[in-house]
């Protein structure tokens, strides 16, 4: 009898507590606070990114916000072993690191607080309503997107003779030999077409939707082997490259100047065509407004012309890390930036990145812009693709690079082996890590 | 009776007594010890005992470093031992750095303070001239290192194309960013340059000069004198520099890193450990992607284990084997 008192008791106690707990978090809801907001963003960015902050802190003038920049994911991750993460978290790399943060609580569930306010993912197009979440666990709203196409210096085209960008992978390097220029010396002084793997944006992610490749089977298991566009693809980039002189390519790159300054080399004419980011279109505008410049989806296979259009998107995510000692005020600030419409039509017409609801995307608001309004047809696109999501960041695709950059560099002999290989080694790695890709 | 015995204690229990008393003395002392030695023997369990003994439980879990850890056991192992295929080329260019690496450092600083000893004008000058480039933080280094070789544009392509010589591509080619990074050890050599020369200053002159007696030449003198005299120093260099070897990571990390052109973009980078083609993924460099890159800290522990083994087992046979070339000097006779 005495035993059943007590262990009531504890019960109680227990209980008590929970409810003490949730009652703790839901009473601060409409109290002050100063909340951390940590972004990748720097320089510029950070600038619009900060405006937009102070728009919300007008709105809801009892929440203070100090924004900090050039945060990386592998910061946060510390950040929230160490109890000291921020309230909002944003990451630029959904698919490594979605998983990461959704599969074991380290980004808090947002279930809750979309059912208490009744949001519902429907706001989201399809592509970052899935890459905001890991396995049913909605841990971040997607917050803009990156999607990949091609830019071409026009006056360059011109001169050679080029009246419209290639929308084939023929044409494209076809059009990359014509753009390109030597020295007496046979060094490059101009290069058409730069696939080598790991220059600026070009890695196999982003040129894989242009063939029309998954990553994984139904199952999850890695596929590259079974899928002769991976060949296909690997091939193309490798007689371009083979044609430039491997040695000659990598002698001109490590004087191509940093991709994210002034010096970048297609924005300096040294490079007359270029796979990259939609974000590219404010850099040219702010860093060499000379520049003149034409964007269009990447060329795509000979033989799946339908695929033109498309392209590959990555997204940003936020969401609150579980340490947060502000979690409803911090929902106040995530709702916010993910789907206020005012907000993403800011940051979408200041960064020049591609909004992520559709409200947002249909806006009358978004600043129209040749050059920029292809990226949003891209993203619009149902072919454009994204890289499954796994518990191990980014390592299905690095193992996927490095094998890209051994065959461009001619190490590998037996190019469909090596790739039945990679599907082997990749779930391997995953393997390991315990978990595989999600689709 | 009893009032008697104490009043008066016999011989026995005063010496009992006394025994006590020496061993109250004696654990004060111990205790004393204990006190003085605490700081060394708090900081020896906090920071190398506790993070030993974690790191051996995690490497048999699977650890993401956010959710709790789970048992595993021998998985992490297996997969070290038997699936990871980029093992290989991290342990081969591991070798590679400490077969190379640690002979020419020792050579290299060998030589310089064999010259210092022998400098009769401006021996501070050179000696700072020597020892400076030791000083500057490793990250530094290698950034200029990567500046200076840079292929295209760097000054030392410049001069060579000048000079009508083959310029390499440096820290962008397989086959040049391994001896990019030993040369950029060998700049960086001052410290074990110091040791060396305050060897080489060691050497008791009155063994030069009976050597000399005896019609030794300079060579001799060197390869009879000189070099067993300072063989502990050597020693020395050798089992620090095969550990350091071990262990190569930051200018490895950062060479490839800012070679790759990847630096300055905030989330990529993962992938461009070990450019170019993998010749400068070190074992570390491979251990920091597994546990902080891809989350994978159970594994990146198994790796540290075996780091660990390793180090250890060579460290004893280099130790062992020494016995054989290794000459201590007997003690001064007072």
């Amino acid at each position: 009898m005495r035993r059943v008192a007590i262990a009531g008791l504890v019960l109680l106690v227990l209980s008590a507590s929970v409810i003490a707990g949730c009652g703790g978090s839901s009473e601060s809801s409409s109290g002050s606070a100063d909340l951390t907001l940590w972004t990748g963003f720097t320089d510029r960015e950070l600038g619009v990114m900060k405006d937009v902050i102070a728009d919300f802190e007008k709105t809801h003038p009892d929440i203070h916000v100090k924004v900090v920049g050039g945060i990386s994911d592998d910061k946060i991750v510390a950040a929230i072993r160490g109890g000291n993460a921020p309230d909002v978290a944003h990451s630029f790399d959904a698919g490594a690191y979605t998983g990461a943060y959704c599969s074991n609580g380290a980004w808090i569930d947002l279930a809750d607080y979309m059912k208490q306010d009744g949001l519902s993912d429907d706001v989201f197009p399809e592509v970052p309503r899935q890459y905001s979440q890991f396995e049913g666990t909605r841990c971040a709203l997607p917050m803009l997107a990156d999607v990949y196409g091609l830019y071409y210096n026009k006056d360059l085209l011109a001169k050679a003779g080029i009246d419209s960008p290639p929308q084939t992978v023929s044409q494209l390097m076809d059009d990359a030999k014509k753009l390109t220029e030597r020295n007496p010396d046979g060094s490059l002084k101009v290069v058409g077409l730069d696939p080598f793997d790991g220059f600026y944006e070009n890695v196999a992610a982003h040129w894989a939707p242009q063939w029309g490749v998954d990553w994984v089977d139904e199952s999850g298991k890695s596929n590259l082997a079974a899928q002769p566009g991976w060949a296909d693809m690997l091939r193309w980039q490798k007689e371009l490259i083979d044609w430039y002189g491997y040695d000659n390519l990598v002698r001109w790159q490590a004087s191509a100047g940093d991709e994210f300054s002034a010096q970048n080399a297609f924005e300096r004419g040294k490079l007359a065509m270029n796979l990259d980011g939609e974000w590219r279109v404010a850099f040219v505008q702010s860093e060499h407004p000379e520049l003149n410049f034409g964007t269009a989806p990447l060329p795509v296979d000979d033989a799946q012309p339908d695929l033109y259009g498309s392209g590959y998107t990555s997204g940003s995510i936020i969401g609150i890390p579980k340490t947060s000692g502000h979690k409803d005020e911090a929902w106040q600030l995530l709702k916010y930036l993910a789907t206020d419409t005012g907000a993403l039509v800011k940051m979408t017409n200041g960064i020049r990145n591609v909004p992520t609801t559709t409200d947002a995307l249909e806006s009358p608001d978004v600043k129209p812009d040749g050059a920029f309004n292809i990226f949003l047809d891209i993203f619009g696109n149902p072919n454009t693709r994204t890289t499954p999501i796994t518990l191990v960041g980014s390592a299905n695709q690095d193992l996927v690079d490095a094998f890209v950059t051994k065959y461009q560099a001619g190490k590998v002999d037996d190019l469909e082996g090596g790739l039945a290989d990679l599907d082997q080694q990749i779930d391997a790695q995953l393997e390991a890590a315990g978990g595989a890709q999600v689709p | 009776m009893s009032r008697a015995a104490e009043a008066k204690p016999l011989p026995a229990a005063r010496s009992l007594d006394r025994s006590s008393a020496r061993r109250r003395a004696a654990w004060r002392r111990r205790g004393q010890v204990l006190a003085f030695m605490s700081p060394w023997l708090l900081g020896f369990t906090i920071f190398f005992g506790y993070p030993l003994v974690m790191t051996a439980y995690y490497s048999f879990t699977h650890y993401d470093l956010l959710s709790p850890p789970k048992w595993v056991g021998l998985a992490n192992y297996k997969y070290l031992f038997t699936g990871d295929q980029r093992i290989w080329p991290a342990v081969s260019n591991t070798l590679w750095i400490i077969a190379v690496a640690v002979p020419l450092n020792a050579i290299f600083a060998f030589g310089v303070a064999l010259m210092l000893s022998r400098a009769r004008r401006g021996i501070g000058f050179f000696r700072t001239v020597f020892y400076l480039p030791a000083l500057v933080p490793p990250v530094a280094a290698t950034l200029g290192f990567v500046y200076l070789l840079n292929p295209g544009t760097g000054p030392v392509n410049n001069l060579l194309r000048h000079l009508g010589l083959p310029d390499p591509l440096w820290f962008d080619s397989p086959t040049w960013s391994k001896p990019s990074l030993v040369l950029l050890g060998l700049w960086g050599v001052g410290n074990l340059m110091i040791i060396f020369l305050a060897a080489v200053i060691d050497v008791p002159r009155h063994l030069y000069e009976s050597a000399e007696l005896d019609g030794a030449g300079a060579w001799q003198s060197m390869r009879w004198v000189t070099l067993p005299t300072i063989s502990p120093v050597i020693l020395f260099a050798v089992v620090i520099g095969v550990i350091e070897g071990l262990q190569y990571f930051t200018q490895a990390y950062v060479a490839s890193t800012i070679a790759a052109g990847s630096a300055a973009s905030a989330t990529e980078g993962a992938n461009s450990l070990g450019y170019p083609l993998d010749s400068t993924l070190f074992y570390p460099v491979l251990l920091y992607q597994q546990g902080f890159r891809y989350f994978n800290m159970g594994y990146a522990s198994a790796m540290a284990m075996l780091l660990l083994a390793v180090a250890f087992a060579v460290t004893v046979i280099i130790v062992r084997n020494s016995r054989r070339w290794v000459h201590y000097q007997a003690p001064a006779i007072r």
